[in-house]
């Protein structure tokens, strides 16, 4: 680095009130965006607590009066709240495992030089631009109606009979939608990421006789360590939060074969319009969501700080 | 030589995963110039002629322009104001990282955690009251807010990929923070923040709960405008697939314009 | 001199004022409506009625359940961003009952209400009183396919019932050649697979509560009629019937892919079109099929306009309630669509109409079903609830809707039909009880 010709003093011994100084200022810089998530976040997040101790029917709203845990011990004592739960976490681990493999996968193969190179990487990434509930009706009735869809089509083709996917096998039609929408969001960012990889790097290893798959192993996976982490955590939250597309296809069946915890939060709160009920499953919610963030943090927070 | 054939595979097979993954959007892309027998008939319809009836339905009677600008401005708008409030955050926990800055990047994440639709009615009040509703601004600000942790996510993540040493030295140079933001960081991380910029406008885009549920009849974005087509009676994929079409194409438009700026790369070599 | 002065200042006063008052009314109403072809129409005929009243129209078009959630948000919370919301039969006692709704009896005297069909009429009202104006109605009745059934050697009687339905679908099903006997609602919903299963049940003699409000899911009658429907749906049905709801197997059907259909009767239209369906010559209807009693065997539903408490429009929106369900509207349409796609089910004028009866072969029925579907005797035995194909309580949604998830696990093999109706039997009691319903 050319510029090492600082003064030796400046940087010996670390100045208390420079480090002071630059902490406050590093304070005043996240000020603005820690003081509007907070109102964002504490505003809702009261009202939301306030009203799970509520009985509030939007039917009835004049009829509103406090219940204390009774909301509590009607979520907890409903049977379907532990299928709930357990689907959340399946469908979230199912399609986070895909999209960071496929995504770093589809990465890799795009990075390369290849002719058309832009126009694969707009059509590798186009999936993230369709709206969910379009991309869910686009599966369940072009793709995967068993009567007139196309892959319908294909299997009969196979001499396959129809499958009713949504009927038979209502999880893996989920989570096969909802992989293919957000493996371009996991794409975009480890290619990206790969871009800042210093190729200096690479060529001084493959310059030393590291073939590819050591060169991947060594250095290049590494360095997609910490985007991976990145793409976990946000993947985690959208996907906890995925609504649409249940709605669109299975609506939470059959039974409560697809009915995650944010889709009961759905059912409770707009159509039995029961605000109360909504707003506790609402808060278990966070309190899961939380807990699954402080297990996901302890996880990847080595790479994060590499 | 043999690195020529190993390309020329990988390229194969790149161009192979793109046309899978684009698959069913190109499909939709077809059915939009299909009549509606077509678009069901078995088995698909590759010849055919090209008509633009579906598209003529999906306009028909709807503002769908108004929709259109709608969505441009709230999703530009948020994530212009979303990035110039996260900027400066994640320069301060990229290069100035305290005790809290882990805990801190968590609960920024946390708010993303309540469902919306538990959040509806505390919302929907503090908006009427607000005279909020129904307004672009309105939008603005929920999706400005809805975005905010991921836009710090992500310029933190990219951020820290730039080596701080360059950071470092421009301080003791006496470069203050400012212009180290402004002349260091936005040009060596631009393709990170156009990444950035590009998700959150998607995402904002794409958003359709609280685009619905907070407008009626002014400032509905094309999620409110492609609802109506997600529960017709009758035979609807063309009619469906042209709303697609016609709901997808501003996006994608843009998508292609902001790709150049990925592929130019760092400039990393220069400045070594 | 002066009076000519006088009069003339009083000339351009009054115009002022009449110019200014014509400017006031240039009022603009907004609209909350749902996605249906009727609607479709009313839109692209509503400039007529701003040239006439100059009042402008805001549309906000919706899917059903989209729409009825965020309507009741709105007005719940007093917000009154909409003057004017498309209800159905379900919404209007209710909302009339929790005061948010005008009342719209007084629409003058050139809309004649008594020509309004009598149950449906009844059906949007409280306490005597109109609250909603219905723009089309709609029954239930049995579609089938002359063809197949002529070469199956089959009639179809006056008055089929399930069991003579149950033979005619195992005899003209060939799966093999993707004919399907039997097409029905398989979708979970309220509105959806149990609209229809509640006229099944109906009819098997059930009910969804007693008097005392107790759920009935695992009586006799719900055994016999979910076990029916069940099995015949396996043996005669199209292979992802927990997927099809109305809009599915409008598709199958017009597509050549079933043989009987029981649904809405504003399928006809679409049906009975050559343009939209390529069985269009080989559509037959008959009423809607019967078990042991013929009270509830078809549903009755209305979608209609009303004005929420909360407008401050709330003369101009009576106007559009009056012209979008006049006469005179339906004139208008059949001028520039033809009369087969008039609204149908709400005016019984309509139905006297040879122009219409003409263009709607299977007007007569649909009259009839409709008549004869009563919201306060859905059921064989005496029931607290109105409602033919729903009840209707607020709880209802998400009760019709979970069970409906659970009758559509057992159509998918997962659990017993049994067992299904247990669940529901036990969730639909725990609702109950959290709202106070039964102790």
């Amino acid at each position: 680095m050319s510029t090492a010709s600082a003064p030796a003093s400046v940087s010996i011994a670390p100045d208390r009130s420079r480090v002071r100084r630059a902490r406050r200022a590093g304070a005043l810089l996240l000020a603005p965006s820690v003081l509007l998530l907070a109102i964002w976040s504490i505003v809702p997040l009261l009202m939301t607590l306030w009203y799970s101790l509520e009985h509030y029917n939007l039917m009835s709203p004049g009829r509103v009066f406090f219940v204390g845990l009774r909301n509590y011990a009607f979520l907890f004592s409903d049977s379907s709240l532990r299928s709930a739960i357990e689907n959340s976490v399946t469908l979230v681990a199912s399609v986070l495992i895909l999209s960071v493999v496929l995504g770093t996968v589809f990465a890799l193969l795009l990075n390369n030089e290849f002719p058309g190179r832009n126009v694969a990487r707009l059509l590798a990434i186009s999936p993230f631009f369709i709206m969910p509930p379009v991309a869910a009706l686009i599966w369940k009735n072009l793709l995967l109606d068993p009567l007139n869809g196309f892959i319908g089509w294909l299997l009969s083709l196979a001499g396959l009979p129809p499958v009713a996917w949504f009927t038979r096998f209502p999880m893996l039609s989920l989570i096969i939608i909802i992989a293919w929408e957000w493996i371009p969001f996991a794409t975009l960012i480890l290619l990206t990421a790969l871009q800042s990889l210093d190729s200096e790097q690479i060529e001084a290893a493959r310059m030393d006789g590291a073939g590819p798959l050591s060169r991947l192993r060594y250095i290049v996976l590494p360095h997609l360590g910490r985007p991976a982490a990145i793409v976990v955590m946000m993947e985690t939250i959208f996907l906890l939060s995925v609504f649409a597309e249940i709605l669109t296809t299975t609506a939470g069946g059959p039974g409560d074969a697809t009915t995650t915890l944010t889709f009961l939060v759905y059912i409770r709160a707009l159509l039995n319009f029961n605000i109360g009920g909504a707003s506790a499953a609402g808060v278990l919610a966070i309190v899961l969501a939380n807990i699954v963030a402080f297990f996901l943090m302890r996880a990847v927070a080595r790479s994060l700080n590499r | 030589m043999r690195n020529r054939t190993g390309s020329v595979l990988f390229g194969a097979i790149a161009w192979a995963a793109a046309l899978g993954m684009a698959f069913p959007i190109i499909w939709m892309l077809i059915t939009a110039f299909k009549t509606e027998a077509q678009a069901i008939a078995i088995p698909p319809l590759l010849i055919f002629r090209p008509v633009l009836t579906s598209f003529q339905t999906a306009t028909s009677g709807t503002a769908y322009l108004s929709f259109a600008i709608n969505s441009v401005v709230v999703s530009v708008g948020s994530t212009v104001l979303a990035t110039l409030i996260a900027f400066p955050a994640a320069y301060a926990m990229a290069f100035r990282p305290g005790r809290h800055t882990q805990d801190l990047l968590v609960w920024m994440l946390s708010t993303k955690m309540l469902p919306p639709v538990g959040a509806l009615i505390p919302i929907y009040i503090i908006f009427r009251d607000a005279g909020l509703l129904d307004t672009r601004t309105g939008l603005v600000i929920v999706d400005t807010l809805m975005n905010l942790p991921l836009v710090i996510w992500m310029l933190y993540s990219f951020f820290k990929d730039i080596p701080h040493e360059i950071l470092e030295a421009a301080r003791v140079d006496g470069v203050g923070t400012r212009q180290q933001m402004i002349h260091l960081l936005l040009p060596l991380a631009s393709p990170g923040i156009a990444s950035t910029a590009l998700l959150a406008i998607i995402l904002s885009w794409n958003e359709a709960f609280w685009s619905i549920n907070l407008t009626s009849a002014h400032a509905g974005t094309l999620a409110a405008y492609i609802a109506r087509f997600s529960a017709p009676e009758g035979l609807f994929w063309a009619q469906l697939s042209a709303a697609s079409v016609l709901t997808v194409a501003p996006i994608l438009v843009f998508g292609s314009l902001t790709q150049r700026r990925l592929v130019r790369g760092l400039t990393f070599g220069a400045v070594k | 001199m002066q009076s000519m002065l006088r009069l003339g200042m009083m000339g351009v006063a009054s115009t002022l004022l009449v110019g200014a008052a014509s400017f006031a009314r240039a009022e603009t109403l907004t609209i909350a409506t749902v996605n249906n072809p009727d609607m479709v129409v009313m839109q692209k005929l509503s400039p007529d009625f701003t040239k006439e009243t100059g009042i402008k129209l805001n549309w906000v078009v919706l899917p059903e359940n989209t729409l009825r959630q965020r309507v009741t948000t709105d007005i719940a919370t007093h917000a009154g961003s909409f003057d004017i919301v498309t209800i159905g039969t379900y919404e209007a006692p209710l909302w009339a009952k929790a005061g948010w709704l005008d009342r719209v009896g007084d629409l003058g005297p050139a809309y004649d209400m008594d020509d309004l069909f009598p149950t449906v009429r009844n059906a949007l009202s409280y306490n005597g009183a109109l609250y909603a104006v219905p723009f089309y109605a709609e029954s239930s009745m049995t579609y089938y396919r002359k063809d197949l059934f002529a070469k199956a050697g089959i009639t179809m009687p006056a008055q089929p019932t399930y069991a003579q339905i149950a033979s005619y679908a195992d005899k003209i099903t060939d799966k093999a050649h993707g004919i399907y006997g039997i097409c029905l609602r398989g979708l979970p919903g309220w509105g959806e697979n149990f609209a229809y299963l509640t006229t099944l049940v109906n009819t098997f003699g059930g009910a969804w509560f007693n008097m005392s409000w107790e759920p009935q899911l695992t009586s006799p009658a719900w055994e016999k009629a979910i076990s029916f429907y069940v099995d015949l749906l396996r043996r005669d049905g199209p292979p992802n019937a927990t997927s099809n709801g109305f809009t599915e197997n409008l598709a199958l059907f017009s597509t050549g892919k079933c043989g009987i259909w029981i649904d809405a009767t504003v399928a006809a239209g679409t049906l009975f079109n050559p343009k939209t369906s390529s069985v269009a010559n080989e559509v037959g209807v008959a009423p809607a099929p019967i078990a042991v009693t013929p009270n509830g065997s078809h549903w009755l539903w209305a979608w209609s306009l009303s004005i929420p408490t909360t407008s401050r429009h709330e003369a101009a929106a009576k106007k559009f309630l009056a012209w979008a369900t006049s006469k005179a509207y339906i004139h208008l349409v059949a001028q520039s669509e033809g009369w087969v796609a008039v609204p149908p089910g709400t005016r019984m004028s309509t139905y006297e109409n040879p122009d219409y009866l003409r263009a709607a072969p299977f007007a007569p029925l649909v009259a009839a079903s409709i008549k004869s579907a009563d919201v306060e005797h859905p059921t064989a035995m005496k029931v607290p609830y109105i409602g033919v194909q729903y009840v209707d309580i607020p709880e209802f949604e998400g009760i019709g809707t979970t069970v409906g998830q659970d009758v559509a696990a057992a159509l998918a093999g997962r659990v017993s039909v049994a067992a299904a109706l247990q669940n529901a039997q036990n969730s639909t009691r725990r609702t109950m009880e959290d709202a106070s319903y039964i102790r």
